[in-house]
């Protein structure tokens, strides 16, 4: 008797189902025929006779091929020729080394933060071992009197202490900060953007900083702003329809080009070469004309616009840079922004360069940078409003939104949305929805969450209740009764 | 331009270090961990990728070391599980 499942086997690939049972009952399954050698083949062919034969083939032959996997981007490979991990911690002084060793000897450790404290202040006083070690128990005793409980509920109390003050803030506050005449969104807004984890932020903003030889030297600030804005035709001249001559006249505004540093020659290579101008672009004395090759006003209006909007000169995304000097030196802010290629310009200090746009740190600089980027920008934004929450808390969320390698919202498309537990789904957002689709799956809640606990009324399983208390008897003749 | 600009040189990158197949098992221990508990951190991150233009090939499954720089505890150390995507 054919067994059901090598039938099966045979009937979704396409082959009729009498066929299949017949081949089974004689004792063939799919893989047999499939890798069938000549021999096989002709044995086969009595069974079944040539069409049919011939027919399973086919079958088995138009589906076999796997479906084409997805390309995958091919990872890139930087070219770094110094082949050293740069260090960024400072190295320990002679007398934290001491402490170090002091503390793993008795197995205790102190944060590097504390250590240095304490060193700064025993620097210059003379101790002996025994009393430094008396220093350092004392200063181990009330650290640890400080760390956090185990099963403490760090979330709850990080969410309260962002969520409190975030009441106070004003829901609207759009305002001038302090950069010059530049928008930046901040407040509320602001905050909301950088937990959502938008892909680009309402207002890019990014804060360049320049190399030594260049950053005091304004002539030349100028000279990389101008080449870091984005020009277009329509910045640096007047563009005009000619309807009589079928023309479109681009009259460069010399001072202008000055300022950016631009030729005629410069503006009419760009346009010729520009999208939908191919070859139409002539240099009539300092001016670019743009001629139409076609007898049609739609096609002139066309070609009027795309003049206007050609970029002749600086980086995609970025519209407006303004220097400003800050303690003694230029920096460049724009409005917009685009890591990548401003990493690449001459002159830029590329390991001080920043954007207030998380994903694009994300993408250009990596996970890491993204975790910092996201507790600078939010407590910036905190205390900007004059709120202050402690770092910690602001370090948890961020850790949490970079916790699986890429940058994910919290609310209903991150965290909260993605959770294990249906019950703690449910009581965040569509309660009916989830219910429904896990009463159809058939999902099951292990109870392991503090919302699913107070949903069932159970203890929850952070604090005390995280912990069991267990009795182990004594044995006979030991002291207890 | 024959040098490409090192991420891991820039201000908000801490250090990253590929953790030796030895102290895997140590790390984990004293961590009280599985592999797959830690953060995880892309093939295709650009730290990945420098480290993996510097330190030799980095694979699918190995232990990133992070040694961040901290405001609150001037060094703080954490793990990463090299992870596909």
């Amino acid at each position: 008797m054919a067994s059901k499942s090598t039938v099966e086997v045979f009937t979704r690939k396409g082959v009729d189902e009498k066929v299949a049972k017949l081949l089974v009952e004689n004792g063939y399954t799919y893989t047999k025929v499939a890798r069938a050698n000549e021999k096989t083949l002709r044995k086969i062919e009595k069974i079944l006779g040539e069409r049919k034969l011939k027919r399973v083939l086919n079958a088995i032959k138009t589906k076999e091929r796997a479906p084409k996997k997805k390309a995958q981007k091919p990872l890139k490979k930087p070219k770094i020729t110094k082949k050293e991990i740069p260090t960024k911690i400072e190295p320990l002084r002679p007398i934290e080394t001491k402490m170090m060793t002091m503390l793993e000897k008795s197995g205790r450790t102190l944060p590097r933060a504390v250590l240095r404290d304490l060193a700064t202040r025993l620097e210059r006083v003379k101790m002996p071992d025994k009393l430094l070690r008396q220093v350092l128990d004392l200063a181990c005793e009330r650290f640890e009197g400080h760390v956090i409980d185990p099963n403490e509920s760090v979330g709850i109390i990080a969410a309260q202490s962002i969520g409190e003050p975030g009441t106070q803030m004003t829901m609207r506050t759009f305002h001038y900060a302090g950069v010059a005449e530049m928008n930046v969104t901040l407040g509320l807004p602001r905050l909301i953007e950088i937990v959502d984890a938008r892909r680009v932020p309402s207002t890019p903003i990014m804060e360049i900083h320049l190399e030594e030889d260049v950053r005091n030297d304004l002539d030349k600030v100028r000279e990389i702003a101008s080449d870091i804005e984005r020009t277009t035709v329509i910045d640096i001249a007047d563009v005009e329809t000619d309807i009589s001559n079928m023309e479109v006249m681009v009259r460069l505004d010399k001072r202008k080009m000055e300022r950016k540093g631009l030729s005629p020659i410069e503006v009419h290579k760009k346009l010729s070469k520009a999208k939908g101008l191919k070859g139409l672009a002539d240099l009539r004395d300092e001016n670019v004309v743009v001629r139409c090759d076609e007898p049609s006003y739609k096609k002139l209006l066309r070609l009027s616009e795309d003049t206007k909007s050609t970029p002749i000169k600086g980086i995609e995304g970025i519209h407006r840079a303004v220097i400003r000097k800050v303690g003694g030196s230029y920096i460049i802010y724009t409005e917009g922004s685009n890591l990548e290629k401003v990493l690449e310009q001459k002159h830029v200090d590329k390991s001080r360069t920043t954007t207030n746009s998380i994903m694009e740190i994300h993408e250009v600089l990596g996970i890491e940078a993204a975790r910092n980027s996201i507790i600078n920008e939010a407590s910036k934004t905190l205390e900007e409003q004059g709120l202050t929450v402690d770092i910690r808390h602001i370090m948890l969320v961020s850790d949490l939104m970079t916790n699986d390698g890429d940058v994910k919202a919290i609310g209903r498309h991150g965290i909260s949305g993605r959770k294990s537990s249906v019950l703690a789904r449910a009581a965040f957002e569509i309660t009916s929805a989830h219910l429904l689709r896990a009463g159809m799956t058939g999902e099951t809640d292990s109870l392991e969450g503090v919302v699913e606990n107070i949903i069932v009324g159970q203890p929850v399983t952070v604090g005390t209740g995280a912990v069991n208390l267990v009795w182990s008897p004594a044995k006979k003749g030991g002291q207890e009764k | 331009m024959t040098e490409e600009f090192n991420v891991l040189e820039h201000e908000l990158v801490p250090e990253h270090h590929i953790l030796p197949k030895k102290e895997v098992a140590k790390v984990l221990k004293e961590l009280n961990l599985g592999k797959d508990q830690l953060p995880k951190i892309r093939l295709s991150d650009p730290c990945i990728r420098a480290l993996d233009a510097i330190g030799g090939p980095v694979e699918e499954g190995m232990i990133i070391k992070i040694v961040r720089r901290s405001d609150t505890s001037g060094m703080s150390v954490c793990y990463r599980l090299v992870v596909r995507g």
